[in-house]
């Protein structure tokens, strides 16, 4: 257990893997499949102030190594999570999880944050910049430096838990968004999101999701993921999650040589729903396989000489 | 909901585009006709949802309309492969409310689901009457195997190569039932949803991601809120379910 365990702004896990939000619900499906108390810790369905359906149907289109989603932040309200999610969850699962927040005006992120640092199950407030700014003209918060800084700013004005910041690969250059989000007080951040994507059906010649283009998320985009984990790594001090695409213990590894503190696991929960569990039994294999004596020891080890 | 490596018993073309895969393997997770399978294609990245046909205690009956390349690949699956398959999905029709004489309308290949439930149903003493709409008489499915289980059998053909020229919701007013059960493609869901003259069960499909209930792909709205067609369905009651104003 030691040498798999990691910290997250002083919060221990016995090992770095996290189901990532949206791919693992409320962990309660999972629960009826195997132990979910042998995860690290797990993000919770991006949670909104009011209760949101999402986007028409079809929300799913197929890729060669993943997978599109237009879900649209489809989740029950925060006072739904605290009420009646996160109660039922603490049934089945003893550790903290993360509380993963969408949002789509600064005052919203903070309301939703604020109530959930009522709550002792959450350990850590993940905050997605992704979604549309309305105020704004839809404008994701992720693509500013500034609306990123703001929203941060605001959220670690309502709460003592660490917020990390996950943000969106669907820009220029991340470097200086994870750089603003530092500064702005952050904890940690959490990347990538999915990358913007979209599949046209031959037949119908129109495209596969109803609002056409969707998230595209899944093994194709970890190399992707891997860069961007890596250039941030460089750029800040703060801990970095790392995901996108992690299908296995080596790409654990990868990620964690990159610089990622931890890494989430998410699309491929829903191919395999058995994978988490699968990668953290694989995880001392893989480690004695090179030469790895414990995962603290190898974060950001690519970034050396 | 299980996984189970299925053996392909049998994987034989049934009609010009319906097959037939009979899967040997542990069916203990299916518990009520209209559940289904979520099967790995190899190749592939997401699953295929197929209903179950049928089942016993050791083998499971499906029949598949080889529509794109992931069906495609599975016509191409001999006797003898092995199938990786999420089982026993889905809530399933509820025999529960039927009455003595209800009715089973099928499309095309929504038909299939129905045969299991109208085998538990004769199983329950009932007197099923099912009525199937297809293309043309070629695409016909079942119509025999329903006759056998001892239901009366009404079919109608868009072209009107067998049975009644028609769509099934022609032959829908003559008939008399206690409840309805339908599945098949939502146009003709709608159709029967607005003729029918008692309460009912219809089978939605949609797109799915993980089939079990935890990405939130295959929503619908309905009266009594969002459902899961993979997981609070892939059946609805008639009178929860909304026609428009999806998203
Ligand atoms: C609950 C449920 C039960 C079903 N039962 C049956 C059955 O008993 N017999 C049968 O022939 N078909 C059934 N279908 C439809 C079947 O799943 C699709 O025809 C099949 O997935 C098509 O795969 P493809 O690769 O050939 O087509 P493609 O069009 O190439 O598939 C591309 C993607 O779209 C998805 N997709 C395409 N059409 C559908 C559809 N109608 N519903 C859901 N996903 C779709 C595929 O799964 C795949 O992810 C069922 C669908 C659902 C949701
Ligand atoms: C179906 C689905 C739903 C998702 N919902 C959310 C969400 O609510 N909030 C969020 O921050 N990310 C969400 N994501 C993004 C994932 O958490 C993750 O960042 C992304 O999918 C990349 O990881 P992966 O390739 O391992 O899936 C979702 C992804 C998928 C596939
Ligand atoms: S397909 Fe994932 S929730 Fe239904």
């Amino acid at each position: 257990m030691g040498r798999t365990r990691v910290t997250l702004s002083g919060w221990e896990l016995d090992n770095p893997v996290i189901p990532a939000s949206g791919t693992f619900g409320y962990g309660l499906e999972f629960a009826e499949l195997y132990d979910i108390n042998c995860l690290g810790t797990f993000s919770v369905k991006g949670t909104t102030l009011a209760p949101r359906f999402g986007n028409p149907t079809p929300r799913i289109a197929e890729c060669p190594a993943g997978l599109i989603n237009s879900v649209g932040l489809q989740n029950p309200g925060v006072d739904h999570v605290l009420a009646v999610e996160l109660p039922r969850l603490a049934k089945v699962y003893r550790k903290k999880v993360i509380a993963n927040v969408g949002g789509f005006s600064v005052e919203e992120y903070a309301e939703t944050c604020r109530r959930l640092d009522a709550s002792d199950q959450v350990g850590i407030l993940e905050v997605n910049v992704s979604c549309p700014n309305v105020d704004h003209g839809g404008m994701s918060f992720g693509v500013s430096p500034q609306a990123a800084a703001q929203v941060t700013k605001a959220v670690k004005a309502v709460t003592k838990k660490p917020v990390y910041i996950k943000l969106s690969p669907n820009v220029t250059d991340i470097v200086p968004i994870a750089k603003a989000c530092e500064e702005a007080g952050a904890d940690g951040l959490c990347l990538i999101n999915t990358l913007l994507g979209m599949r046209v059906d031959l037949k119908t010649r129109r495209p596969v999701i109803a609002n056409r283009m969707g998230g595209y998320s899944g093994a194709g985009i970890f190399p992707v993921a891997l860069r961007m984990v890596y250039q941030v790594c460089e750029a800040v001090r703060i801990p970095v999650i790392g995901m996108g695409g992690v299908s296995t213990a080596e790409d654990v590894l990868e990620m964690m040589l990159a610089g990622a503190a931890a890494v989430q696991v998410g699309t491929a929960n829903l191919i395999d729903p058995w994978a988490c569990k699968r990668i953290i039994e694989d995880l001392p294999a893989a480690m004695e396989r090179y030469g790895m004596d414990s995962l603290e020891e190898i974060i950001g080890g690519a970034h050396h000489g | 909901m299980e996984q189970v490596l299925y053996t392909i018993r049998e994987n034989v073309p049934v009609t010009a585009e319906v097959w037939r895969m009979v899967l040997a393997g542990d069916t203990g997770a299916i518990t009520a006709p209209g559940q289904f399978l979520n099967l790995r294609v190899p190749g592939f990245t997401l699953r295929r949802p197929i209903s179950v046909c049928d089942w016993d205690e050791g083998s499971v009956t499906l029949l598949y309309k080889v529509l794109g390349h992931g069906t495609e690949a599975m016509a191409a699956m001999q006797a003898g492969d092995k199938v990786d398959a999420l089982t026993g999905l889905g809530n399933g029709f509820d025999t529960g409310k039927s009455g003595q004489r209800p009715l089973l309308v099928g499309g095309g290949v929504g038909t299939p689901p129905l045969y299991g439930l109208c085998r538990v149903l004769r199983r329950e003493g009932k007197e099923p009457v099912v009525l199937l709409g297809f293309g043309t008489a070629g695409d016909v499915l079942l119509e025999k195997e329903f006759a056998a289980l001892g239901a009366e059998v009404h079919i109608a053909t868009e072209d009107g190569s067998a049975g009644r020229k028609g769509f099934v919701t022609a032959v829908m007013p003559e008939l008399s039932y206690t409840y309805l059960y339908a599945c098949g493609p939502l146009p003709m869901l709608r159709a029967v949803d607005a003729a029918a003259k008692t309460g009912g069960q219809l089978s939605f499909e949609e797109r799915m991601g993980c089939g079990f209930g935890v990405c939130m792909g295959c929503s619908r709205k309905t009266k009594s809120g969002s459902k899961r067609i993979c997981k609070d369905g892939p059946v609805l009651e008639r009178g929860e379910v909304l026609w428009e104003e999806q998203g």
